[in-house]
């Protein structure tokens, strides 16, 4: 009979299913970074002169950078040189509509599940596709614009809504934020873009689906979210990439803005090519993505399942400017086979009577490793703050790691922090007991992974929870994800 | 249905020699068998050897089930084939709810025998009317599995398991223990109501107390990996006013010094 283990080791033979390449003539920047590659995307995207300012001012500071080192995971000085910093699909003229989509990235979508269709997909879903560098298309943008809702790419909001852009990018995510933002701030390409304009409750889920598809590039997304006063949206971001030996880097930036009483509910179910059982390729998720409740009572909510990726390092955080605004984190994540993660959340509380809450749930399997790494930080002005944090690991086998690093820091007495952690490893008495009871050995992985993690998973939006729990059986099928 | 024939088994890795040491056992549809016996006589290692849990050898011997080798076969499969383990210490299964653990079960059942699954409006009254008849409160389908239950919730729920997965043989490991008079009783009427002329049930147990509300056909004494005395349900009676040591001496068998008072 096997063991847990055994299972374990027998499902890593799991094959990544959005491995594939879509063969599509694509237009290429040089590779290497320079001014005048800078120079180059700016122009291709017709941006005005300050925007083209803005990334050179970026460039310069993150010339004076070096890459961090401080994080768990090895990486590596990545030889930015050797990346084209713009790969896009040709298309002889921007489509006008759904219909005039090129056929082979319809396909793609297809094969992904996503079909670009409105009527296909999952109701209520409004979706961005991001291919390689630049969106291709958004679905029920007619129907958002009734609603006073902007949601496009981000070179579309830099054209038609150029003062929401300006006055927002970067207020959130400086340019010299990190090496990496700093990078994505100098050469990003695409992103969505969402504004909710006062007062309006946006009626569905908007979505972004990120593919890198080209071979030797990066992709350097731009997600920028406006909530205004009093304004509700929840947002979803989804990723695949074809299966490569060699490593891709993937360095978005998403900035979060909420104002007084509005809310943002911020979902990712973050599914990059992983690499193989030997850690050869698989995206290396080095993104910035940050929170700022600006206005009162407002809040911001960072859901992630995180089951992809060779190296995960990310820490979506909040600025709790506002009084009485919320700050919420729910994670899930799973490393197996070689993969790695140092992930977690900021919390920085500024505001009176700001409330946090952070809970994380890390699974490891295979060789994977992971870090859970937090800050909370109560600034002296954040009267009567609190937060809680709960971070619980489960190791499956025993080949795998679980750290977890929190660092607290409180300049005003009022405060009220707590912390809880807990380790565990997946029992093999709840499995043999799942199994008595007729659940096959990987079923029941995944229902006790799936029980382990479900304070999570409740967080999602219902049309993403399902998937997210079939990708939760998948992954830990091929490293126990 | 089941039929064991000198079974001999061993824990894996310990060197501790046989725990069962040639036992025989037949169980029929329709019959009730109590298996008895003081504590580290085999009880136990007999049922999770049933069931297909790791870490045991079997060394000599055979078991099986309706015709089928029952230990070429794993946990699924045999609950698929109908055979049902009533945990002596059920275990907690944090963040799945009770009743989509069971629906999974049944379903994963359902599927190993090609039978269509249940869909969850049916299988919701399915699980409401097995609740009502083997006394488990509404409020406990939600909860987690076995999650912060109480001793007899957590036997019960095992009964409601039963009830809802409808297995063609029952062993209920030391159900009793822990239990108060009252719950006692409500699991054993749970288990009453499940007895039919196509089950077989096999209730291991320390005490005769149980046997008070779960009448058995068959009474079997296991002692050191061995069945020494099989009867009727007067045997348990005996047992009861005589104590082990009389059965046993009677039997020729001499035990360690304190396993006799285990057995109570």
């Amino acid at each position: 009979m096997a063991t847990a283990l055994e299972t374990v080791q027998e499902y890593t033979g799991h094959e990544y299913k959005y491995g594939f390449y879509t063969d599509i003539e694509a237009e290429y920047a040089p590779k290497g970074l320079d001014e005048g590659i800078i120079r180059f995307i700016s122009a291709k995207k017709q941006e005005p002169a300050w925007l083209t300012e803005w990334r050179l001012d970026a460039y310069r500071r993150f010339q004076a950078m070096e890459q961090p080192d401080w994080q768990k995971p090895e990486v590596g000085i990545i030889d930015l040189q050797a990346i084209s910093y713009y790969a896009a699909p040709v298309q002889k003229e921007k489509p006008k509509s759904l219909d005039e989509i090129d056929p082979e990235i319809r396909r793609t979508y297809e094969k992904l599940g996503i079909p670009i269709e409105e009527q296909k997909l999952l109701s209520g879903v409004a979706v961005d596709y991001v291919f390689d560098s630049v969106s291709v298309a958004t679905t029920f943008k007619e129907k958002l614009k009734e609603l006073g809702i902007v949601f496009c790419s981000i070179s579309e909001a830099v054209q038609e809504h150029p003062e929401l852009v300006r006055k927002y990018l970067g207020s959130v995510v400086p340019q010299g934020d990190n090496y990496f933002a700093a990078l994505n701030s100098a050469v990003f390409t695409d992103g969505s873009f969402v504004y909710v304009p006062k007062g309006v409750r946006c009626p569905m889920e908007l979505s972004t689906y990120f593919r890198i598809n080209a071979a030797g590039t990066g992709q350097f997304e731009r997600t920028l979210i406006i909530a205004d006063e009093g304004s509700y949206v929840s947002y979803l971001e989804g990723c695949t990439a074809p299966q490569r030996d060699e490593h891709q880097l993937h360095a978005a930036v998403v900035e979060l803005v909420t104002l007084d009483d509005a809310e943002i509910k911020y979902s990712t179910v973050q599914n990059w090519y992983p690499g193989d059982h030997e850690g050869r390729g698989g995206v290396y998720n080095f993104v910035t993505k940050r929170g700022l409740c600006r206005g009162k009572r407002s809040k911001i909510s960072w859901t992630q399942v995180e089951t992809g990726s060779a190296i995960t390092w990310k820490y979506p955080s909040c600025v709790l400017q506002g009084d009485d605004s919320i700050g919420e984190f729910y994670s899930v994540a799973v490393t197996n086979n070689k993969q790695q993660a140092d992930t977690g959340t900021k919390m920085t509380h500024i505001g009176k009577n700001t409330r946090s809450r952070i809970v994380s749930k890390g699974i490891s399997a295979g060789r994977g490793d992971q870090t859970y790494r937090g800050l909370v930080r109560v600034l002296k002005s954040a009267e009567g703050a609190r937060n809680h944090t709960q971070c619980d690991s489960m190791l499956i086998g025993d080949q795998c790691g679980a750290h977890t690093v929190p660092y607290i820091e409180v300049k005003n007495p009022s405060a009220k922090v707590e912390h809880e952690a807990t380790t565990s490893k997946i029992s093999e008495d709840q499995l043999f007991y799942c199994r008595a009871r007729g659940v096959s050995e990987e079923d029941a992985v995944a229902l006790v992974v799936n029980g382990f993690c479900r304070e999570v998973m409740d967080e999602l939006p219902m049309e993403f929870a399902v998937e997210a729990r079939k990708l939760l059986g998948i992954s830990l099928e091929g490293s126990v994800g | 249905m089941l039929k064991i024939e000198n079974l001999h088994a061993e824990i894996e890795d310990v060197d501790e020699g046989e725990i069962l040491k040639g036992l025989d056992l037949e169980v029929r549809p329709g019959e009730v068998h109590a298996i008895m016996g003081p504590n580290g006589s085999g009880k136990s290692t007999l049922a999770y050897i049933l069931a297909g849990r790791d870490g045991y050898e079997v060394t000599e011997g055979s078991v099986t089930f309706e015709g089928e080798d029952l230990l070429e076969m794993e946990p699924e499969e045999r609950a698929a084939a109908g055979l049902f383990l009533a945990f002596q210490y059920p275990i907690e299964i944090p963040g799945v709810a009770n009743m989509y653990f069971l629906r999974t079960a049944l379903n994963a059942i359902k599927k190993a025998r090609g039978e269509p699954e249940v869909d969850a409006a049916s299988f919701m009254r399915l699980l409401r009317a097995q609740a009502e008849i083997v006394g488990v409160r509404p409020d406990l389908l939600k909860r987690e599995v076995n999650f912060g239950f109480s001793g007899g919730e957590k036997k019960r729920n095992e009964i409601l398991q039963m009830a809802v997965l409808q297995p063609k043989l029952a062993i209920l490991d030391e159900t009793d223990s822990g239990l108060d008079i009252d719950a006692l009783r409500t699991v054993a009427d749970g288990v009453n109501q499940l007895r039919s002329p196509e089950r077989g049930i096999v209730v291991i147990t320390h005490y005769q107390r149980l046997l008070d509300y779960i009448v058995p056909d068959h009474v079997h004494v296991l002692v050191s990996g061995q069945i020494i005395r099989s009867g009727g349900k007067e045997l348990a009676i005996e047992l009861e006013e005589k104590g082990y040591a009389d059965v046993l001496a009677r039997a020729g068998v001499s035990l360690p010094e304190g396993a006799l008072h285990a057995a109570g």
